[in-house]
């Protein structure tokens, strides 16, 4: 959930009115935000840096407020306030306007180099615009904003600025040879080439998270003026030429990426909540972009789009009776422009530019239900009729745990994930003979694979409880997963879950016969007779890395083999830096459902 | 006859019961220790220093070799009453600076062992004391008088009671030693359960009680397309970041998926469609395809109900599921790579939201949980959406404690489930419901091999609806 960070005072200023944090936090809720943080900048320098650092800083008091990961329409001062103020029925939401310039139109060229790496550019033009430091220092956090959130760190879209004042259309967009694009970017001195600005960026603790974007593509998406000046090498840096200040009358902006829809939708929310400080308030100036195949479009799209839905449909959704006006006068309380039309039962809502998260009736049934009250909606019961079945396998578990532990074990609960040392090394085998789930991407080896047996966490609980009386004895009832190409498998992924029981006896003496007692304990709970017959179980002398010789046998039940025991090998018990002897028993309980 | 023989001799004779009454009368006086009745005897270490030196001095080295030497000699300086010549021929030389001097260590010493301390000063005795010359003892001493059961013949008292006793009947004449009450009784070996799955054991109970079907969930290894695409999660998603899922290098891609239903996954995605806008954007299948370790159970919940819409005619249904999930997170006290979700699901004709807050206040409610309210959310699967607060009263602020919503009409419909089928759902973890019950901040404490098996011998019934103990009182304390 992308947080905002706004100045208290400045917003209150905005609102009209005036708060305290107890009532703005509870208006938060109410619409769906969350009010996370009161802070300054002094308390989080502070907080991260010391005291000293934050010595100069500004105590301004600011608010941070969770927006939800859709509304892009409220990630900066602008759209909060508008939000608040049209739910608070303070003000009537405002049209955005797309107009057609007096002179020429500003034109963006795309050249069909760029179709390999970032083929989408979108662009528009903000005129006679005013902005204060604040308004400034907004205009800019929305772009980082924006970036952060639905431009997925600038892979999608990445947004450029630009005073237009200080450039001369048309402008090409087009991807070069590194080595062929050379200008002088954002808060540098001097030209570099793009090879060189790369490498400069590797130590940039803000840019350096954008170089993977188009690092080892052999051309590099730029966009020139006509004059040759580079506006921005997107999505890394914009030029220093036609950067923008606090005085910048006129602003071109263009956003470039691999989403069409996410272009349009960023170009929108940036014109949308900016064109309030513009000399004509809400409009929009159009610029023309033209496709490698000559189509030419009009950007920003500003679209208003209609819906219809049946007042019955949301009352029914919601569980509430409100007549169809009242409901177009909630929809409208969220922005959603509605009203009554036709047999009365319709309502036709608006759905604006800014709100490119209303996708399909369910959004604006929700939106109803907000402006409604969730706490004021009556609770029911559903009058749903259903017997309960337990998951056979989960029902066999829970019988079973309570007996083990009636049998003197100690249920624990252990991780699926852990390093294939653990089920490999320490236990004698190959990690090839495990079959197990290999991870991708683990941050550490305790995320390598997926267990395939229990023991392994078992005896780590042991190690990290040595201290604890002896004898120990645990056991866990739980999954373990093996790859499995057979394709008749429910699941079509190419691995299983096994539910395993394991348990361990820990003492001074290896306490084999406590392990094998335990075993004829379980089959007597499972009605599994003794004797090599169809339906009894037996154990077999066997072999196994983990085991001591000539101290291990296999289980055979129901006439297959369902796991092993015996007393642990002396070499496992020294790589989980255990010192005492150990037995241990490990059954698939799938067979006994 | 030794003294402590007497009191051994009386406490014996007190636990009989009422046939002495013993009161005790305790002393002090103070004794020489061995060290100081040798001192007595034979005078302080520093006089014997002074008295082994001739006129004509006595070497450092020498002196230092005698019994008394080493503590005498630093005494006898300090008293001034010897002095050493660093510069003789032979290495440092002790002479006496005196010709006599009073030992008064010795005479003080002979004064107590007289019986006559008290004509010392408490300064001068505890010079003493500190030098471990002088102890100061307490005697218990008792003053003995005849008991109410006085007699002058006494029984010893039998511990227990024995088969022979019962069936010679000669307990009745016996005379029985108390026990001791505040004692603690011996724990029975026993085996145990682990609380948090005490707690499971407590929510699969509410959902039966509630009428909930369990749904399969045994599948750590997921398709992409089950844990993201079938929930209309688009590719971009945030969540199908390599920082925020594992996915698998082997097997890294699901073998099967059912093709059909893919297709208009797919559409949904990239057109739209079922009065959906759809996302428009390029879908793929290979992205679908990738498998992963599923980061909710979510998943198996869309498998389900993937296969009740394939059942016709449809029925209604409630589900639950309890089980891992994994998420490739940064760590902290509270955040774990798996940890355990529950998820409820109610899929029927005409559901309304009024009907999930319903049921989740009926489910909250078996948890103990009473005030609750309900602040609008987003969640990529659910519309409309609802995070579940209740109010924490150790915490004096609401907590959230669950997540709830409607699941998407884009995620039901390509599946086949009727237009006029709602399905409501909630979720929650299972870690954090147990942490706020047990009070546990680090979540180390009570999932994984590293926890302490005390707690888990130690831990209580998990009886959700029961008031929790009481804060212990300062007078407990």
């Amino acid at each position: 959930m992308p947080t905002v960070s706004v100045k208290r005072d400045l917003l209150f200023q905005a609102l009209g009115r005036t708060y305290t944090d107890e009532e703005f936090d509870e208006l938060c809720f109410e619409f769906g935000l969350e009010l996370d943080e009161i802070t300054s900048e002094k308390e989080i320098i502070s907080k991260e840096q010391g005291n000293v650092k934050a010595a100069g800083a500004s105590d301004v008091v600011l608010y941070k407020i969770d927006v939800p990961a859709n509304r892009y329409d409220l990630l900066c001062l602008e759209g909060l306030v508008r939000g608040l103020q049209v739910f608070k029925e303070r003000i009537k939401a405002p049209v955005y306007k797309r107009v057609m310039p007096d002179g020429k139109i500003q034109k963006l060229i795309i050249t069909e180099e760029t179709a390999k790496i970032r083929p989408f550019a979108v662009a528009a033009v903000l005129r006679n615009i005013k902005f204060t430091k604040d308004r400034y220092d907004s205009f800019i956090e929305l772009q980082e904003k924006l970036h952060q959130n639905i431009c997925r760190k600038r892979a999608l879209v990445a947004i450029g600025t630009h005073d237009l004042d200080t450039l001369s259309g048309p402008f090409t967009y087009t991807a070069k040879r590194p080595s062929d694009i050379k200008f002088k970017p954002l808060n540098k001195t001097k030209e570099y080439t793009a090879c060189e600005l790369m490498n400069i960026y590797k130590t940039d603790n803000h840019l350096k998270h954008y170089l993977h974007i188009i690092e080892n593509k052999p051309l590099y998406p730029v966009i020139y003026d006509s004059n040759g000046v580079v506006l921005s090498m997107p999505p890394i840096i914009n030029g220093d030429h036609s950067r923008i200040t606090v005085n910048t009358r006129n602003i071109f902006i263009e956003c470039t990426g691999t989403d069409f829809t996410k272009a349009k939708i960023v170009l929108d929310i940036i014109v949308t909540m900016f064109s309030e400080y513009c000399e004509n308030q809400f409009t929009v100036e159009a610029a023309e972009v033209v496709f490698p195949n000559g189509k030419s479009y009009t950007f920003p799209e500003l679209a208003y789009r209609k819906e219809m839905v049946r007042a019955d449909l949301i009352n029914k959704k919601v569980g509430i009776r409100e007549t169809p006006e009242n409901l177009a006068k909630l929809l409208t309380r969220m922005y959603l422009k509605s009203e009554v039309i036709g047999d009365g039962n319709q309502i036709e809502i608006e759905i604006p530019p800014t709100r490119a998260d209303i996708i399909h009736a369910c959004d604006i049934v929700e939106d109803a239900a907000i402006a409604y009250g969730y706490n004021n909606i009556q609770m029911t019961l559903p009058k749903t009729y259903t017997i309960a079945n337990q998951f056979p396998l989960n029902k066999l578990t829970e019988l079973l745990r309570y007996d083990m532990a009636a049998a003197g074990f100690t249920e624990v609960l252990t991780f699926a994930l852990c390093s294939q040392e653990d089920i490999a090394d320490k236990l004698g085998l190959d990690i090839s003979a495990t079959k197990a789930v290999h991870i991708s991407n683990p941050k550490t080896a305790e995320f390598q694979v997926a267990r395939t047996t229990l023991l392994p966490g078992l005896l780590k609980t042991i190690a990290a409880n040595r201290k604890m009386p002896l004898p120990l004895k645990l056991f866990e009832i739980s999954d373990i997963v093996i790859k499995d190409s057979n394709t008749e498998c429910i699941q079509y992924v190419g691995a299983k879950n096994y539910r395993h029981l394991c348990a361990v006896y820990y003492n001074k003496n290896p306490g084999f016969e406590i392990i094998h007692g335990l075993l004829d304990r379980i089959m007597q709970l499972l009605d599994v007779p003794p004797g090599e017959d169809k339906g009894g179980y037996v154990i077999k002398a066997s072999e196994g890395p983990a085991f001591f010789p000539g101290r291990c046998a296999e289980i055979f039940a129901r006439g297959q083999s369902v796991g092993k025991l015996g007393v642990l090998h002396p070499d496992v018990i020294t790589k989980f830096e255990l010192t005492m002897p150990c037995s241990s028993l490990e059954i698939n309980i799938g067979p006994f459902l | 006859m030794e003294h402590q023989a007497v009191v051994g001799a009386v406490k014996s004779l007190q636990a009989l019961g009422e046939v002495i009454e013993a009161e005790l009368r305790s002393t002090k006086r103070w004794e020489l220790t061995a060290e100081g009745e040798e001192i007595a005897r034979e005078g302080s270490h520093e006089a014997r220093v002074f008295r082994s030196i001739p006129p004509e001095g006595l070497a450092q080295s020498e002196l230092m070799r005698l019994p008394s030497g080493k503590v005498g000699f630093s005494k006898a300086m300090s008293n001034k009453w010897i002095r050493v010549d660093k510069s003789a021929a032979d290495g440092p030389r002790v002479f006496r600076v005196v010709d006599s001097m009073e030992d008064e260590v010795q005479r003080r010493l002979q004064l107590v062992q007289g019986g006559q301390a008290e004509k010392l000063g408490e300064k001068e005795r505890s010079e003493l004391r500190k030098r471990k010359l002088l102890a100061e003892v307490t005697l218990k001493t008792y003053w003995v008088s005849k008991g109410s059961a006085f007699s002058t013949s006494i029984s010893k008292q039998e511990t227990e009671l024995s088969p022979e006793m019962i069936s010679s009947g000669s307990w009745r004449d016996r005379p029985f030693k108390p026990y001791n009450f505040l004692a603690h009784g011996v724990l029975p070996d026993s085996g145990h359960l682990h609380p948090l799955l005490k707690v499971r054991s407590q929510f699969r109970q509410i959902f039966l009680e509630m009428g909930f079907t369990e749904m399969p969930t045994d599948n750590f290894i997921e398709s992409s397309f089950w844990n993201f695409d079938a929930l209309f999660q688009p590719q971009q998603h945030p969540a199908r970041d390599q920082h925020d899922t594992f996915f698998l290098r082997d097997p890294a891609e699901a073998l099967q998926l059912p093709m059909d239903y893919v297709q208009r996954v797919k559409r949904t995605h990239s057109q739209g469609g079922y009065g959906s806008q759809g996302y428009k954007y390029t879908w793929k299948l290979d992205e679908a395809r990738k498998n992963l370790l599923r980061t909710h159970t979510t998943s198996a919940s869309a498998r389900a109900l993937y296969r009740l819409a394939q059942k016709k005619p449809f029925t209604p249904v409630k589900y639950f599921s309890i089980d891992r999930v994994f998420r490739n997170e940064t760590l902290d006290a509270t955040h774990l790579a798996e940890f355990h979700q529950i998820e409820g699901v109610v899929a029927d004709h005409g559901l309304t939201l009024g009907h999930l807050m319903g049921i989740l206040r009926e489910f909250f409610t078996k948890l103990g949980i009473t005030q609750l309210r309900f602040k609008p959310a987003y969640n990529p699967y659910t519309e409309p959406s609802m995070e579940v607060f209740s109010y924490h009263q150790g915490l004096k602020k609401w907590v959230e404690v669950g997540n709830s919503g409607v699941f998407r009409p884009e995620m039901l419909l390509p599946m086949g489930l009727p237009e006029n089928v709602s399905v409501i759902a909630w979720g929650l973890s299972l870690e954090r419901p147990t942490m706020i019950k047990y009070g546990i901040n680090n979540i180390r404490d009570l999932v994984g091999h590293k926890v302490n098996l005390q707690m888990v011998y130690d831990s209580p019934l998990c009886r959700l609806d029961a008031e929790p103990r009481p804060p212990p009182t300062q007078e407990a304390a």
